[in-house]
């Protein structure tokens, strides 16, 4: 094994996301990641081509689908002898992938990957309930006649109702907006600052769409050309008018929408990255490095923390492990899986309590320069399609970083900064820098 | 896309009916296929002189200029009509007449093997330009065989087709596209181009190692290349050997990737009305695949309407379209310093750009824009080995003429005089042909794929 050598992005396709139910309503998750990969392998030209491992995953997975990369990579036109895997962090499921593909290409391991993420909401599977599934499993394991109609005799027509799938917490049984809506509350974010970070996240990843940004990161599918979700022409009149659906219940005033909260999104995305001998061999131009990476978890089950305040834990550790503070990123993601996530991990980091009690640091983390935030856009506006959205965000940045690189010409490092907040109370930080 | 009056009259009782009441009987034509023979049956040479000579040698004798002649195809020539032969070609070289009485000889030796030209036949007559210059007994003769080429090609049956070389003068039948010109009308790449004389222009070119691998080693940008006749040069130019590189606007992107991944070249997404299209092709076929040889326009769209209800936005996105981002994207390419490795370009014209359509204006007035584009492009390129040629197809089975009024496109389909509309390899195989190395001679013409369709020339 060889010492560690820089891992790129080499580049980036997704398909555009879709609302639940739209575009993509009959299209599964083995539709969606072959087609991402389709987009890729056409941009970048991997016709036939033996990819050291491609790692994507799903959150919403049928049991079928128990090897939905590799039959994804068998499906697309890449060689047959491309290894694959499944990979399953929630929300950091396609952050995740980037950060193991480019260890494993750091480590000599790999000298290529195609990382990615795919969900439906659409096509999410449907399950029997326990003692019908039960009962099923014993008559099928039944060897006599008289015991196989003993097991089946057991069901119940209530037993025939199908389970719909949940995103709930299982620890805690309340959804993932009921949970932000405490943290929100225990920030004192509020509505009006929600719906400008919604209105922000529109207007960019619009005036991206019409620069022409999105041209090769993006490839169209089943008549989709542009994100579904994209409401170019929302306002701060049209924001404030929706009702609010999360925190009801609680003392503050309710302010989380449909507006500020991603909607259940179906799409797909894929990450090309390489060693810098393997992209010159195929003519490729890295984007970025993928610099180092941060995991963090926090107890939400006993209310310790909010569900999605990880990244607030992940990033000072990424920051302090390479001594750089906000203001040494030019570009700054962080997933904005409803807007008073984005405002309370902002909060959290303005504030020396937090710091203090929390982080064990001396003050305040800092400020997140605001124009260097999101700047294309984010969930909000495209949609979240769970997995897919980390290969979304590393893309788009590996692209804008080495955009910047590029106009700047000489200077300091250009770095990008990801945060990303997942279910289970989990989150992920990594770092970028252009190539 | 389908023709059932094709086939309805090819096979069984109907054919049968068809012949009775004398109907229109279109010949499934033959199409090219990587290592079939450039001929099935013997070839006719007809017509005397050292031109003759040599275009028989090229014909008949082996490969490679192994006996200092540049090429040799290796058929079974004969030199005169040999009774109740049936020829798969008759080739009928009249670059010496200089007086209209000095054709009747070959003519009519050729007439005479006409019954009996094989499915799929080919004549091809190989002459000189009249000039104004000329002696008026020499022009009448040299202008004399385009009338009598464009009328004989009408008289074929059976898939056969009749087509010309006219040589400029100084430009030897041995030239590199005299003898690619004369390949690809025999050969069944040809197989929709009927009564048109190509000019070889120039003594210049290279023949390529490999006639089924042509293109190999160049990069080719296709625009439009999502689908259509677009998505189909994409296919032949990978098959002749080319890398390719498919061009369509983002919202074309998966049928695009489709195609990228099936000629196994790369999908650029880009709108060529882009400011910046031409530098961001250029820029993506240099440094993914180390250059940019050939430059197929293939992108267009159409917005008819009658003059008089023209709107500035239909007039406006034609013209922009399908004329300005090629001339921009050109001018790119010229002052790059990057296009200057025998460069071809290559421009999808049509059939309404010289006869005219109702209700095209402005189709029309970019497509003609085109044929003048090519015509004033090709010399800027000659100092590099380059040139610029136009392909104008006619009447073509594609997905925009399968949206035609079903009677409207049956009779479109017949007024030409294979009784039937091209595929969209037809035109690709044209397309093919022009940004061939061997092409290099052809400066800044116009070829017609049109079955040699009545109207225009």
């Amino acid at each position: 094994m060889s010492s560690p050598r820089p891992a790129y992005v080499l580049g980036g396709n997704r398909i555009p996301f879709a609302r639940a139910g739209g575009a993509y309503a009959h299209a599964s998750n083995l539709d969606l990641l072959t087609a991402a990969l389709d987009g890729l392998v056409a941009r970048f030209g991997l016709q036939g081509e033996v990819i050291g491992q491609v790692s994507a995953g799903a959150v919403l997975k049928h049991s079928r689908d128990f090897n939905l990369t590799r039959q994804a990579v068998l499906g697309s036109p890449l060689s047959p002898r491309t290894p694959a895997s499944d990979a399953q962090e929630a929300c950091a499921t396609g952050v995740e992938t980037v950060v193991a593909l480019a260890n494993k290409i750091a480590l000599g391991q790999l000298e290529s990957g195609v990382a990615g993420g795919v969900d439906s909401a659409s096509d999410a599977p449907i399950v029997v309930g326990d003692r019908l599934r039960r009962a099923l499993l014993d008559a099928n394991r039944a060897k006599t006649a008289p015991q196989r109609l003993a097991a089946l005799a057991r069901i119940r027509p209530k037993d025939l109702a199908p389970v719909a799938p949940r995103t709930d917490e299982p620890s805690t049984g309340l959804s993932m907006g009921e949970h932000q809506a405490l943290t929100t509350a225990r920030w004192g974010i509020s509505r009006q600052a929600q719906d400008e970070l919604a209105l922000a996240s529109h207007q960019r990843l619009a005036a991206a769409w019409d620069a022409g940004f999105f041209d090769d990161l993006v490839t169209s599918y089943q008549g989709l050309t542009r994100d579904g979700n994209l409401r170019p022409d929302t306002s701060l009149e049209k924001l404030a008018a929706l009702p609010p659906v999360f925190g009801k219940r609680l003392e503050a005033a309710p302010s989380m929408t449909a507006g500020n909260s991603t909607p259940l999104t179906d799409g797909a995305s894929t990450v090309l990255l390489g060693s810098a001998e393997w992209a010159a061999a195929h003519d490729l131009t890295p984007l970025a490095a993928v610099v180092d990476a941060e995991v963090a978890a926090v107890d939400f089950v006993h209310g310790d923390e909010g569900l999605l305040m990880a990244p607030a834990y992940a990033v000072p550790r990424l920051l302090a492990r390479h001594g750089l503070t906000f203001d040494d990123f030019a570009r700054i993601e962080i997933h904005e899986a409803f807007a008073s996530t984005v405002l309370s991990t902002l909060a959290a980091w303005e504030s020396d309590e937090f710091a203090r009690t929390r982080l064990d640091l001396p003050s305040a983390v800092g400020a997140v320069p605001r124009d260097r935030l999101n700047v294309h856009g984010s969930s909000l506006a495209a949609g979240h399609p769970f997995a897919a959205t980390g290969g979304r965000i590393v893309a788009t940045l590996a692209k804008e970083l080495h955009r910047l690189a590029a106009e700047r010409e000489g200077g300091g490092p250009v770095r990008g900064l990801i945060s990303v907040c997942a279910a289970g109370g989990l989150g992920i930080a990594a770092i970028l820098e252009a190539a | 896309m389908g023709d059932t009056y094709l086939d309805l009259v090819n096979r069984g009782p109907g054919a049968a009916i068809a012949a009775r009441l004398g109907l229109p009987r279109p010949a499934p034509l033959h199409r090219y296929r990587p290592g079939s023979p450039l001929l099935v049956g013997p070839a006719l040479v007809l017509g005397s002189g050292p031109d003759a000579d040599a275009a028989a040698r090229i014909l008949s004798g082996p490969p490679r200029g192994v006996d200092g002649v540049p090429d040799g195809w290796g058929l079974d020539v004969h030199r005169h009509a040999v009774p109740d032969e049936r020829y798969a070609a008759v080739l009928v070289v009249l670059t010496d007449v200089t007086h209209p009485d000095q054709l009747a000889a070959p003519v009519l030796e050729a007439a005479s093997t006409l019954k009996r030209l094989r499915p799929g036949g080919r004549v091809v007559t190989v002459s000189r330009p009249a000039l104004p210059d000329d002696a008026p007994a020499l022009a009448a003769a040299r202008q004399g065989v385009d009338g009598l080429l464009r009328s004989l090609a009408k008289e074929l049956r059976g898939g056969a087709t009749g087509n010309g070389i006219v040589l400029a003068e100084g430009v030897p039948v041995t030239a590199p596209s005299a003898v690619a010109a004369l390949r690809f009308l025999l050969s069944a790449r040809s197989a929709f181009v009927d009564g048109q004389l190509i000019d070889v222009d120039l003594d210049a070119g290279r023949l390529p190692d490999d006639w089924d691998r042509p293109l190999a080693g160049r990069v080719a940008v296709v625009t439009g290349a999502a689908r259509g006749i677009g998505a189909v040069v994409a296919d032949v130019l990978a098959r002749d050997g080319a890398t390719v590189v498919c061009v369509d606007v983002p919202a074309a992107g998966q049928a695009l990737a489709a195609v990228a991944n099936r000629v196994r070249g790369t999908a650029l997404q880009l709108d060529v009305t882009a400011p910046d299209a031409g530098e961001r092709l250029l820029e993506h076929a240099t440094s993914r695949h180390g250059g940019l040889h050939v430059m197929v326009h293939n992108a267009g769209i159409t917005r008819d309407k009658l003059l008089a209800n023209m709107t500035a936005d239909r007039w406006d996105a034609v013209l922009s379209v399908n004329l300005a981002a090629q001339l921009a994207i050109n001018e790119t390419l010229l002052t790059s310093g990057e296009f200057v490795d025998a460069p071809r370009i290559v421009a999808m014209a049509s059939t309404s750009g010289i006869a005219g359509n109702r209700g095209q204006t402005n189709y029309a007035a970019s497509k003609g824009g085109i044929i003048g584009a090519v015509r004033a492009t090709a010399p800027l390129l000659l100092p590099f080995g380059g040139t610029a040629n136009a392909v104008a197809p006619g009447f073509i089975e594609t997905e925009m003429t399968a949206r035609m009024p079903a009677l409207t496109r049956q009779v479109a389909r017949r007024l030409n005089s294979l009784q039937q509309g091209g595929q969209p390899v037809d035109v690709a195989e044209a397309v093919a042909f022009l940004a061939s190395p061997a092409a290099g001679g052809i400066v800044g013409r116009t070829l017609r794929v049109c079955g040699q369709n009545l109207v225009g020339r």
